[in-house]
């Protein structure tokens, strides 16, 4: 019988079946951070529990450090502690970890892929909701929280009951200047931020498997921001020629092996999807939301809605409560919006392609004197690799600060915050109320729109600069 | 894991849809290692104005909800990050059941690790729920798991579906690790196949 993706993964990795009870899955990869771990880590110690597999665990710290000078001690006591706390854990697990000083430090969703960790039909999970980023490599990635990192922790497993697969399809062709970030944008304003719940989201079409690895992992990545606790996208040349060489990727015949095997991973011809939406890709514009969730968006050439235009009451008065948060009147082109702030960074949006794609727009311009821009680097990885091509020089000339690699400003846990009221254009994934700060106003953009608008002050249709 | 059989509590309504768990706990009150301390700080940039005083206009600080353990809300709730702080703080507040027409998979799981109940009403009773909550406080209501039934001394009832599992392990209070651990058999079995297959 035709099985998904989804299917050969999941049947692939059950330990154990009960009736009645959900499936228990084994785990291959288990990523950690200082913010979620250490009351996992807590719980395993009241219990006399080891952690069953440490060689199968990777640690970073990403949410909280400081994205400025690393020699330097962390001022903030508690952002300290929790660090801290994962190196003492990580060192008594015998978990791997990649410190603050470490040249592979970064956002766990962007040093898993870039040394190899991720890898075709794996199943990872993280205590955190992009955890969904690495199933662009055709993996079941999950996030979970803090209680599930100590099951996995202790078992290696996972208790979870199947969940249902959504075949997105993107036909056509992204217009020029429509980014992977334009394309997930648009399917979650088409599906909702509740759209995918319950399922686990495949994206299929030409379209899709045209992106690089870094265009799909910012596709996987905000699955959740429709729902969906997980997305993907089967292997395929680009994913294989994107792992070749990486570390912890397998190495030379292995690695030939591998291949053949994750060649096998794609949704056979005529299997079954629970449900299945169709995209037009062809009709995509460069997207920016205006709300308070990732939903809330429209196209640049668009204007701001009015809460009339809602689906139901709920909805109105949400909108209505967004458009007071943003401090935004209907009717406004959203070309008319200024900003204050644009933060070029996060596990969406902050890979060697996307500081490229900003850099090309902003070659021999300076940003504006009202705004004030940074790039956080998702890794420090990515940081060398920007500053070998000169990247660095673009956008330190262009007036850009350049950071440490960290999560930074997409959710303001360590000093890098908006004022209240401060409007951001941001590369992230949430534009929650207070996400990047309390009172701040965050719109979601690609690199090559946030970079734009940098420049002009406030929002521009990047394509009438091309 | 706390248990949950049944509870009967006074309602706090929050007639909101999509509320995120970056309102339930924002991210300025993560950076504790222990799962408590979070209570104080629920809905913390709601609740309160910016130089720290009550918010007024703030749904949960009106007076008929104070002591509320039961909360109602519009759908997708809990939806966003995956942080289990969510869940710790609105337990700690002194919430036990949340009523909601749809909850964020994350969240749902991560209640279910700390004895809070989500349950799930269809958009009509959750709306009866929220419009009774509203119309002047005081409302309680019973939340049964063991008879998957909501209902009031009106004699109003709703019935609510939960995963089986799920119900028998907040019903008993028990540690699902345990429940792994006991199949530790298998998990070795499984390991022991895969090395031999050179994965």
């Amino acid at each position: 019988m035709p099985k998904t993706m989804l299917d050969k993964i999941w049947d692939a990795h059950v330990v154990h079946r009960d009736e009645g009870r959900p499936d228990l899955l084994y785990i291959d990869l288990h990523l950690l951070h200082e913010v979620t771990s250490a009351q996992a880590f807590e719980g395993l110690r009241l219990a006399g529990r080891p952690v069953r597999r440490p060689e199968l665990c990777v640690a970073t710290v990403d949410h909280n450090v400081p994205t400025t000078d690393r020699s330097l001690p962390i001022l903030d006591d508690m952002a300290r502690l929790q660090i801290e706390a994962l190196r003492k854990n990580a060192a008594e697990a015998g978990v791997e970890l990649f410190d603050v000083d470490s040249p592979h430090q970064g956002i766990v969703h962007v040093i898993g892929p870039e040394m190899g960790f991720t890898q075709p039909g794996m199943t990872i999970v993280c205590g955190d909701s992009h955890t969904s980023t690495h199933g662009a490599f055709g993996a079941l990635a999950m996030g979970i929280g803090t209680s599930q990192v100590e099951h996995v922790l202790a078992t290696q497993c996972l208790p979870r009951t199947r969940p249902k697969s959504m075949d997105i399809r993107v036909n056509g062709d992204l217009p020029p200047g429509v980014t992977a970030k334009d394309l997930i944008l648009g399917i979650i304003a088409q599906i909702g931020v509740a759209g995918g719940t319950g399922y686990v989201l495949e994206y299929t079409g030409a379209a899709v498997h045209q992106l690089s690895m870094e265009g799909r992992m910012t596709v996987c990545n905000m699955s959740i921001e429709a729902g969906a606790r997980a997305g993907m996208i089967a292997p395929d040349e680009t994913t294989f020629a994107y792992l070749k060489g990486r570390p912890r990727a397998p190495q030379g015949e292995a690695f030939e092996t591998a291949v053949a095997q994750w060649r096998e991973l794609a949704t056979d011809e005529g299997a079954t999807f629970d449900e299945t939406v169709e995209i037009d890709a062809s009709v995509l514009e460069p997207w920016v939301t205006w709300g308070t969730n990732p939903g809330m968006s429209i196209p640049v050439t668009g204007t701001i809605p009015g809460p009339d235009s809602g689906a139901s009451s709920d909805d109105q008065e949400a909108m209505q409560r967004a458009l007071e948060y943003m401090d935004l009147t209907p009717g406004t082109p959203l070309k008319e919006v200024s900003i204050d702030r644009v933060f070029l960074g996060s596990c969406t949006n902050a890979r060697i392609d996307d500081l490229r794609a900003a850099a090309s727009v902003l070659q021999g311009r300076r940003v504006h004197d009202d705004v004030r821009a940074m790039v956080v680097p998702g890794s420090a990885s990515v940081k060398k690799t920007a500053e070998e091509e000169g990247l660095d020089r673009v956008f330190l000339d262009a007036g850009f600060e350049w950071r440490e690699a960290g999560c930074s400003m997409c959710l303001g846990m360590n000093p890098d915050i908006l004022d209240p009221g401060e409007r951001c254009a941001s590369t992230s994934n949430r534009n929650f109320e207070g996400r990047q700060g309390r009172g701040g106003r965050t719109h979601l953009v690609s690199p090559e729109m946030a970079a734009a608008a940098a420049v002009a002050g406030h929002f521009v249709d990047v394509r009438d600069w091309s | 894991m706390e248990s949950f059989t049944t509870h009967t509590g006074l309602v706090g309504a929050l007639d909101r849809v999509d509320v995120d768990t970056d309102q339930i706990i924002p991210k300025q009150f993560l950076k504790r290692i222990e799962r408590t301390g979070y209570g104080q700080f629920l809905f913390n940039d709601w609740r309160t104005l910016p130089d720290g005083a009550p918010n007024p206009d703030f749904a949960l600080n009106h007076p008929e909800y104070s002591g509320a353990s039961v909360l109602v809300a519009g759908r997708n709730f809990g939806c966003g990050s995956s942080r289990e702080h969510a869940p710790w703080a609105l337990s700690e507040y002194g919430f036990r059941a949340i009523i909601a027409p749809s909850f964020a998979d994350i969240f749902r799981t991560n209640c279910f690790q700390n004895g809070l109940l989500p349950v799930q009403l269809t958009a009509d009773q959750v709306g009866h729920v929220m419009a009774t909550a509203l119309s002047g406080g005081g409302y309680m209501v019973t939340v049964d798991l063991e008879e998957q039934r909501v209902s009031d001394d009106s004699g109003w009832h709703a019935e609510f579906a939960v995963d089986s599992f799920r119900r028998h392990c907040l019903l008993n209070g028990l540690d699902d690790i345990a429940l792994t651990l006991q199949v530790s058999d298998r998990i070795q079995a499984f390991e022991d196949r895969r090395g031999q297959a050179g994965g």
